[in-house]
C-alpha cells in the first residue's frame, strides 16, 4: 500500500461496508477498506438476500422502502450473479387474526404509496401451490425483491475501487478510533473519519456500542424450478422475532433464480458459536413444513449459520459515536443489513459531506441509544 | 445371457442387462445426465454416490443418483435441466 492517509477509513467489507465506501468514493472522498477477511464473508454471506420493505416502525418503515427503491434503481447495473429477482413476498396469515393484520399492514402501506394486495385464502394456494391448505390469505408485495449478497457486496466494493476506493484484505484490527485504525501487523492507517462497519463484531471494536450477536440459521435445498415463486413468510414472525427473551423459529422461505429454495429462519441471543445447532434446524424445518408440506420431500444440500447485529430498538446506527469526534457507526442492522445497506451509506455520508438526507436521520443516531441510557 | 430389464429415457424405450445402474444406461442411449446452472453437461463423476454430478429424475423423483440407482423394469428416467 503506497499511502496511509485517507479521508475516511471504514472497517468491515460486509455489504454495509462495500456500499458506503461506494458511496463516499461516488461522492469524490479518498476510502480505504480493511477486512480481516475476505469481502462480504461476515453476515453478508449468510444472510437470505430479502430485499423487503417492513412496517415495524415509522423509521424502519422509512429506511426499507428508500432502501428498497435505491435497489430498484440499481437493477439494470447489476451483474448477473447478484441474482437481483422482484418476486414479490407474501406475508401468510393463518388465522382470523393473522387476517387482520394484514389488512392492517395493506392500509399502512398504501398510505404511504406502496402496492400491496390481499389474497383470499384461494387466491393464496394459486399463487403458491404448495402452501397447505386451510390458511385464510395473505399480503401480497410485489415490489420486495431477492438477491445473492454476497456478490451484491462484491459488486458494490468493485465500484467503489473503480472510483479509486483502496481494500485491505486479512487484515485484522489491533485498535481503532481517534482518526486512525492500527492493524494487527503494526500498519496505521489514519484519517479524518473512520467508520465501524463491523457488523456482530462492532462492539468488540467499539466498547459502549449496544450491538449484540443474534444467531441465525439458514437451509438451502438442491434445484425444485417452479416449487416456489415468491418469498413467503408467516406473519406469525412478527410476534416470534420480536419476543427477544426467547430463541424463536419461523417459516421464511426463498425461491432463488436457480431453483433453490432457502429455508429460514431462527434466531438465537446468547450463542456465540458458529456451530449447526441441531435442535434449532429441528424446530425450523418442523415450522417450515407445518406450512408447506411438501417442502420434506424436497432434498437440503447444505446448512450454514451467521450472526445479526441487533440492537436494543431494532433499529441500525448510523451516525457519529458520541466521544470520538473522528468515528462514526454503521451497524446494528440485525435482519435488514442486505435491504437497508444503500440508505445507510447514502445517510451516513450525507450527515459527513453536509448534504441533505432524504429522510429524517433521527432515529438512526447512535446518539439516541446513550440518551436513553441517560435516562434509565 | 443375463435377463434384460426394459425402461424409458426421455422418452424412449432401452432394454439393458439387470444389475445395470441408471447411469450406465444413460450412457448408453446417449443422454446427459443434467445441466449445471451455468449450462454446463453433467454426467457421472465419482460413480460411488458421493459427487451428486450424476442426478438424474426417476419416476418423479428429482435429484436421485443415477450411479446408485439400479435399472428397474418399466423406470422412467429423465434428464434434469
Ligand atoms: C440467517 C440470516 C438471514 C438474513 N436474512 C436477511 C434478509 O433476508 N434480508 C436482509 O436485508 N438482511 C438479512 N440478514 C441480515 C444481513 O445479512 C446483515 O444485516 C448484513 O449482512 C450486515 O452487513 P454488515 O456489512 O453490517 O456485516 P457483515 O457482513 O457481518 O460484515 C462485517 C465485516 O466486518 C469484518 N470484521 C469484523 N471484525 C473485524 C476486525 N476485528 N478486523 C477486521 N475486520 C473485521 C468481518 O470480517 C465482516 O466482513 C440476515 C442475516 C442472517 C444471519
Ligand atoms: S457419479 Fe458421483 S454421485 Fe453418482
Amino acid at each position: 500500500m503506497a499511502n496511509t492517509t485517507y479521508d475516511v477509513v471504514i472497517v468491515g467489507a460486509g455489504i454495509v461496508g462495500a456500499a458506503c465506501a461506494d458511496e463516499f468514493a461516488r461522492r469524490g472522498l479518498r476510502v480505504a477498506v480493511v477486512d480481516r477477511d475476505v469481502v462480504g464473508s461476515g453476515a453478508t454471506a449468510a444472510g437470505m438476500g430479502h430485499i423487503v420493505v417492513m412496517d415495524d416502525s415509522e423509521a424502519q418503515f422509512a429506511l426499507t422502502r428508500y432502501s428498497q427503491q435505491l435497489w430498484q434503481a440499481l437493477r439494470n447495473e447489476l451483474p448477473a450473479e447478484v441474482e437481483y429477482d422482484q418476486c414479490g413476498t407474501i406475508w401468510v396469515a393463518a388465522d382470523e387474526e393473522e387476517m387482520a393484520e394484514v389488512r392492517r399492514k395493506h392500509d399502512f402501506y398504501a398510505d404511504r404509496g406502496v402496492p400491496t394486495e390481499i389474497l383470499d385464502a384461494k387466491r393464496l394456494k394459486q399463487s403458491e401451490p404448495n402452501l397447505r391448505d386451510g390458511l385464510q390469505g395473505g399480503l401480497l408485495v410485489p415490489e420486495d425483491a431477492v438477491l445473492y449478497p454476497p456478490c451484491a457486496a462484491r459488486f458494490l466494493m468493485q465500484r467503489a475501487q473503480q472510483r479509486g476506493a483502496e481494500l485491505v484484505l486479512g487484515a485484522s484490527l489491533s485498535a481503532l478510533g481517534k482518526g486512525r485504525v492500527l492493524l494487527s501487523d503494526g500498519l496505521q492507517l489514519t484519517a479524518e473519519i473512520i467508520v465501524n462497519a463491523a457488523g456482530a463484531w462492532s462492539a468488540e471494536l467499539t466498547p459502549g456500542i449496544d450491538v449484540k450477536k443474534r444467531k441465525g440459521h439458514l437451509v438451502i435445498t438442491d434445484r425444485y424450478p417452479a416449487f416456489l415463486r415468491h418469498q413467503l413468510v408467516e406473519l406469525g414472525y412478527l410476534k416470534s422475532a420480536h419476543s427477544v427473551a426467547s430463541d424463536s423459529v419461523a417459516f421464511n422461505v426463498q425461491p432463488r433464480r436457480t431453483g433453490q429454495i432457502l429455508i429460514g429462519s431462527s434466531r438465537q441471543f446468547g450463542a456465540e458459536h458458529k456451530e449447526v445447532d441441531q435442535q434449532m434446524i429441528v424446530r425450523m424445518l418442523q415450522r417450515a413444513q407445518e406450512y408447506m408440506p411438501a417442502l420434506g420431500q424436497l432434498s437440503a444440500i447444505r446448512i450454514w449459520t451467521g450472526f445479526r447485529a441487533a440492537t436494543p430498538d431494532k433499529l441500525p446506527l448510523i451516525g457519529p459515536w458520541p466521544g470520538d469526534p473522528s468515528l462514526f457507526l454503521a451497524t446494528g442492522h440485525e435482519g435488514l443489513g442486505i435491504t437497508t445497506s444503500l440508505a445507510t451509506a447514502r445517510i451516513l455520508v450525507d450527515q459527513i459531506t453536509g448534504a441533505n438526507p432524504e429522510i429524517p436521520i433521527e432515529p438512526y443516531l447512535p446518539s439516541r441509544a446513550s440518551k436513553e441510557h441517560a435516562h434509565a | 445371457m443375463p435377463d434384460q430389464v426394459s425402461l424409458k429415457v426421455n422418452g424412449a424405450s432401452i432394454s439393458v442387462p439387470s444389475g445395470t445402474t441408471v447411469a450406465v444406461a444413460m450412457a448408453l442411449a446417449g443422454q446427459l445426465c443434467r445441466t449445471s446452472v451455468t449450462g454446463e453437461p453433467r454426467g457421472p463423476l465419482c460413480g460411488m454416490g458421493i459427487c451428486f454430478e450424476c442426478r438424474v429424475t426417476i419416476n418423479g423423483i428429482p435429484h436421485c443418483r443415477s450411479c446408485q440407482s439400479p435399472c428397474e423394469p418399466g423406470m422412467e428416467v429423465a434428464s434434469e435441466t
